[in-house]
């Protein structure tokens, strides 16, 4: 596996460790829906995908493919023994009303408020907001899931978000290649490092106050 | 008993300018055979209000892409690349709505009510000029029922009083459109006589529903996606 891979993996399996067993998750499209794929196999998770259904199994076999069937990226799709089917209003309903125990969603930007940005570049990328707004309000837990630093190695956990925010102070765990950090009143907590990094590469690559406890894990 | 046309007639109604809510989330859903006819009619300056505009040359995509709608209001538009554009050369006007807000606009237009309070988009660009409220405590923004004229909508089956089965994926937005609209067109795989379908497994009451029209057109955003 090259490396750039090695790490994705390391941090979605990091993620797929915080869920207990019965938990409702939903996972936002590319780096949170690979979390899926490490659940550990003690556990049983339903995945909610917010088109309406809960139970989302595994992408369709070549040829097994049902047009009535797809995930929120409109990708072929299955569900499993147990999930069931609703409309909109419903799956809102569920995602707003806080029965959604963790949503795991890639961001842009987030800081040291919990704040998130993720939706827009104003001027340059505006694919709308979709879901996210409401999963991020109304889920119990919101994990997000993404690159310690942005394309041009600039950090992207902030003191203060700069694009348009999806919620404000809502993030509770922002898991990256380098490290797993919980929003705490006082501000972000630095929990655990990669195994690859070090607290100062850490530090380096964030431009927000990390709070760092005595002992640190390392995942 | 509800009105059976064929496509081209149940279109008959909707005028250049018009307002139509379109069922389906990313082509799943979408009533092909109405928005072909639609198309086929050379219907333009539409309001359209849809959750997402799929893809370019699937379903709802392809009002976009031709350039029938003036007025768009959609949760995602990230999948069908024309809209951005159209949005950014100011051919479209396009408004943002988180799909949960979406959904219960329609829902409280449906259901009488005078618009909704939600958590949703409080501190973001989304309570710009909204009436924010505290109830016990926490912020809610105000937001008002949404309506549109028609709404075009796709069944797998549906009997002759309008009562409509929506199989899996395809429900979304649809039962929350039928409530909404003033005449609903449905399209339907299989019309089938009163008695003939459960009535534990409606999904949309026929009550909501204007007219009906065979689907000649299979969902076919599968095939276009591959």
């Amino acid at each position: 596996m090259d490396p750039k891979e090695l790490k994705r993996v390391r941090l979605v399996k990091r993620i797929a460790q915080e869920f207990p067993n019965g938990a409702l998750v939903n996972l936002g499209i590319g780096l949170p829906t690979m979390v899926a794929n490490y659940i550990p196999s003690d556990r049983t998770i339903m995945l909610h995908s917010e088109n309406g259904f809960i139970g989302l199994g595994p992408q369709a076999e070549k040829g097994k493919e049902d047009q009535r069937l797809v995930n929120a990226g409109g990708q072929p799709v299955t569900i499993v023994p147990g999930g069931c089917f609703f409309d909109s209003a419903m799956s809102f309903a569920i995602i707003r009303g806080g029965h959604v125990d963790y949503t795991v969603l890639g961001a842009l930007e987030v800081d040291e408020q919990g704040n998130l940005a993720n939706y827009m570049i104003p001027g340059k990328m505006v694919p709308g907001m979709g879901g996210a707004m409401d999963l991020v309000v109304g889920a119990k837990n919101v994990i997000i899931a993404m690159e310690h630093v942005n394309k041009n190695g600039a950090p992207k956990i902030l003191k203060k978000c700069s694009l348009p925010l999806t919620a404000v102070g809502e993030v509770d765990i922002i898991v990256t290649d380098m490290a797993f950090i919980r929003v705490a009143k006082h501000g972000l907590v630095l929990e655990e490092i990669a195994e690859d990094t070090t607290v100062e590469e850490v530090i380096k690559n964030t431009e927000a106050k990390l709070h760092i406890p005595g002992t640190l894990r390392k995942f | 008993m509800k009105p059976i046309l064929t496509a081209d007639k149940a279109v008959e109604n909707i005028k250049d300018g018009s307002s139509l809510m379109v069922g389906g989330f990313m082509g799943c859903g979408n009533a092909f055979t109405l928005i072909d006819a639609l198309i086929n009619k050379g219907s333009k300056d539409l309001t359209l209000m849809t959750s997402d505009t799929a893809f370019p040359e699937v379903g709802v995509g392809r009002l976009i892409c031709q350039g029938r709608v003036t007025k768009l209001y959609a949760t995602h538009i990230g999948t069908n690349p024309v809209s951005g554009q159209k949005m950014n050369s100011k051919e479209m006007d396009v408004t943002l709505v988180p799909q949960g807000t979406f959904n219960e606009r329609m829902r409280a237009k449906g259901a009488g009510l005078g618009g909704v309070l939600t958590p949703t988009g409080i501190g973001t660009a989304v309570e710009e000029g909204k009436q924010k409220l505290t109830i016990e405590g926490k912020d809610y923004l105000l937001e008002l029922p949404l309506g549109a004229e028609f709404a075009l909508l796709k069944a797998e089956v549906c009997d002759k009083f309008g009562n409509c089965f929506l199989p899996m994926a395809t429900k979304n937005a649809a039962v929350n459109m039928a409530m909404a609209a003033d005449y609903v067109i449905v399209e339907a795989d299989k019309i089938v006589e009163p008695g003939e379908m459960d009535p534990d497994k409606v999904t949309i009451p026929g009550v909501f529903i204007s007219a009906i029209v065979k689907a000649v057109l299979p969902a076919s955003n599968l095939q276009l996606k591959a």
